[in-house]
């Protein structure tokens, strides 16, 4: 009785006036407009997880925004190359993966670094351990989905990159293409203009403009948020409006905090005035933080299995079916890192998909069957 | 130099003068010259697109450049030099600006510093070669050698980039290196002091040679030392005025706060512009032509093969040794042309043989030829006067049993004749 008094004092505080009239004509309640709040719970206990990786040149204050972001230090011990050791590095990729909570609710964030990059003399594809990077935590996953055991997968593949682009410059430059050409079909590449206190607020516009101009024109697919519905109100709408307007999002970030107009704010200490990182005349950084953890995460997530991840897994099909045509024997459904693909043949496909799910059928019965054996004697 | 310096050099001895002479006046003559002939100062700003250094020239003198804004997508590192001529009070100064376009953009930074070098010794050489003509021009020589290179530091506030390092190394023989620090109101205080040491110690630790403010001149000599101390200078620039207090200065505006070009607490600049044009300028010039280009020139004409002194270490002066080297040169020509004398006339008389053998072939066959045509010939005589043998002793029989036909004929006919009279009768 008391659960059921629980629950309807809960869709009470959910539902509208509308729903909350018939509901006081109590002739048709159901109940399931309690399901978001179900939802919730399960979310709650099951814990989140993200996998944010940055990227760009050393020195544009990436370790510094993440700290601002998650207001945690995740790079205490932190070597940092001379220019001589430099000259022809390669580019590593580290991960830090730590466990934060905040009101109950759990985030296992896993920030993937990539020092070295654009860092050496030649530059040249400096993005490949990167990509390599990405696509082997796909094929990771997609080795796991196709396993048997499919309790405890865990989700490696990267969400989303935040890329940082110099401010010094009049625009992109040729390494900034590149790398973002080179991973936009693999992952939601969010471009940043990193130190953004090195620019006056004309400056930062038109610097924005061109950077859009430049990315539009080079054809790279960046993240785009998703539309707000149209029956959201005008408020909502002006608000995603200006965020569309805001990208590239123009970051400052700091490890210190200083006392600024009475409080103490993370901030730059200037002789000349005081950067506040998180006031919105100084830059982009709450919107940024806003987009990244408190709106967007889960559809960034979404974006990636939706659609980067299904587009790898389809990729990979293809080029195993014509493996299979080239070579004409069976071989172990999983592949290796993708090849580029000569012609679909869906009826291969399809045929193949069907055998292998007829076996896996198989084995599952024979397994019931002996368990099914096994308790009986 | 002291006087008893002199004394021991030149053998000469110090004398007291007795009143005033006026040569004091010599140095007011030399400047009044040089005033009259005008100055002439070349720099060199090397760094990455859009760092600044069109907009931190344009403040350095006080004056708009004009300078185009440069895309990221050059190919290559190109230069690109512009004169002007600029007066302030009775004093004129050409003005040379070379300005990198495209550096640090490209994927592949390993040939970067290339043209920069090339540029260099290219200005070097046209001075040498102008040195060494013989109808030379040298007082109103416009000098085009880079008298100082401004290096410009991104601020990236933890330490030099590889590119910075390669290219500092090449160029530190060849030019006064000045390394600033672009861009410099994106680093706080704090970190500027701790960027700046990381800067120098890694100059340092890779033997990198920038130039440093002279201490010998005693006037200078403290203030130069405190502006050691000070490098690189981390400089901010800016062409627009704001109205700071009661004045119009050069400032960038922000919403925190602005940034004052000429004030000291905020950034370099003023130090910058004191060390190099108020202080420093000449100086510059001096070391650039007293050891830079000096060492290009020995480096250039010992590749040609010239020495100070022989093989019995006797100093030769230029001349002996242009002499030497032109005979040389001379008899090297002389020899080889001797050698392709001689290679010619063998060639054609090899080609000479090789024809006549091809004549005497031609002959042989000509004859064999002919002797063929002749045997023929024969033959066919031969065959031609059996032919007529056969024929006329045909045409004897012929005639013979022609007559003997007619003969018979005759006979058969009388016969004939004969018996029909006989018939008859």
């Amino acid at each position: 009785m008391d659960a059921i008094m629980l629950q309807e004092k809960l869709v009470e505080r959910l539902l509208c006036p509308r729903v909350r009239t018939s509901r006081q004509k109590e002739k048709q309640y159901v109940g399931f407009a309690t399901l978001p709040n179900q939802v919730h719970r399960k979310s709650v206990k099951k814990g989140f997880d993200f996998t944010l990786m940055v990227a760009g040149e050393s020195g544009m204050g990436k370790s510094t925004l993440v700290n601002s972001l998650f207001l945690t230090d995740l790079y205490k011990d932190r070597k940092l190359l001379n220019a001589e050791e430099r000259i022809n590095q390669t580019v590593e990729i580290i991960k830090h993966t730590v466990d934060i909570e905040e009101k109950g609710v759990k985030l296992k964030l896993t920030i993937v670094d990539t020092p070295g990059f654009g860092d050496a003399v030649n530059n040249n594809e400096c993005w490949k351990p990167i990509t390599d990077y990405i696509d082997q935590q796909f094929e990771q996953y997609f080795r796991d989905e196709s396993g048997l055991n499919r309790k405890n997968i865990q989700d490696n593949r990267v969400h989303c990159c935040l890329y940082f682009i110099p401010p010094f410059g009049h625009g992109l430059r040729p390494v900034d293409v590149e790398f973002m050409k080179a991973l936009h079909e693999k992952v939601n590449v969010v471009p940043l203009i990193a130190k953004a206190d090195c620019l006056t607020p004309s400056e930062i516009k038109k610097l924005k403009d061109r950077v859009r101009d430049e990315i539009e024109r080079f054809g790279i697919k960046v993240y785009q948020f998703p539309e707000c519905d149209s029956d959201e109100d005008e408020e909502f709408k002006q608000l995603d409006k200006e965020l569309k307007e805001c990208c590239p999002f123009a970051v400052i970030g700091s490890n210190t905090v200083v006392e600024a107009r009475g409080q103490r704010v993370r901030g730059r200490l200037y002789p000349w005035g005081i950067v506040e990182v998180e006031n919105q005349s100084h830059c982009d950084f709450v919107k940024l933080r806003n987009i990244l953890i408190r709106s967007h995460m889960h559809d960034l997530k979404d974006v990636t299995c939706d659609m980067h991840y299904e587009n790898y897994r389809a990729q990979c099909i293809q080029d195993m079916t014509s493996k299979l045509t080239q070579d004409n024997r069976m071989e172990s459904p999983i592949p290796m890192l993708p090849l580029p693909t000569p012609d679909v043949e869906t009826d291969r496909l399809i045929k193949m998909k069907d055998e292998e799910l007829a076996r896996m059928q198989e084995m599952l019965n024979k397994m019931q069957q002996q368990i099914h054996d096994g308790k009986d004697q | 130099m002291s006087s008893s310096d002199v004394a021991r050099q030149l053998g000469a001895h110090p004398l007291s003068l007795s009143g005033h002479v006026g040569f004091d006046s010599l140095p007011d003559q030399l400047v009044n010259k040089s005033t009259c002939q005008g100055f002439c100062f070349n720099i060199l700003c090397i760094g990455e697109t859009g760092i600044g250094k069109s907009t931190l020239m344009d403040t350095l003198f006080n004056t708009n450049f004009e300078n185009c804004e440069s895309s990221h997508f050059e190919p290559q590192v190109k230069l690109r030099a512009q004169t002007y001529d600029l007066q302030e009070s009775n004093v004129k100064l050409r003005l040379t600006v070379v300005n990198t376009v495209g550096f640090g953009d490209q994927m592949n930074k390993q040939d970067s510093y290339q043209p920069v070098v090339d540029y260099i010794d290219r200005q070097y050489e046209t001075y040498l070669q102008e040195e060494l003509k013989i109808k030379r021009s040298l007082h109103n020589y416009h000098d085009s050698r880079l008298h100082a290179c401004l290096y410009f530091i991104s601020p990236s506030g933890h330490s030099l980039k590889s590119l910075d390092l390669l290219t500092m190394k090449k160029l530190d023989s060849k030019v006064n290196i000045i390394p600033v620090i672009a861009k410099a109101d994106t680093i706080s205080k704090s970190e500027l002091h701790k960027f700046k040491l990381k800067i120098m110690s890694e100059l340092v630790s890779n033997g990198v040679q920038i130039y440093q403010f002279p201490l010998d001149d005693e006037t200078v000599a403290k203030v130069n030392t405190t502006m050691n101390g000070h490098l690189p200078f981390a400089v901010v620039g800016s062409t627009e005025e704001m109205m700071v207090g009661n004045k119009m200065v050069k400032a960038r505006q922000y919403p925190w706060g602005v940034v004052q070009v000429e004030n000291e607490i905020h950034c370099d600049f003023v130090k910058l512009r004191e060390m190099l044009i108020c202080v420093n300028m000449e100086d510059l010039r001096e070391q650039t032509h007293t050891h830079h280009y000096e060492l290009y020139r020995r480096c250039k004409l010992e590749e040609i093969g010239f020495r100070d002194t022989d093989p019995e270490s006797k100093p030769v002066s230029l001349q002996q040794t242009y002499e030497a080297k032109r005979t040389e040169f001379l008899g090297e020509l002389q020899r080889r042309e001797e050698e392709m004398r001689q290679l010619f006339v063998q060639r054609v008389k090899e080609k000479e043989a090789e024809l006549k053998d091809a004549e005497r072939g031609l002959q042989g066959r000509f004859e064999q030829l002919k002797r063929l045509h002749a045997e023929e010939r024969g033959a066919l005589e031969e065959k031609r006067r059996v032919l007529e043998e056969e024929q006329s002793s045909f045409s004897k029989r012929r005639a013979a049993a022609q007559l003997l036909q007619a003969q018979n004929l005759n006979a058969n006919g009388k016969k004939d004749k004969d018996r029909k009279n006989s018939g008859f009768m």
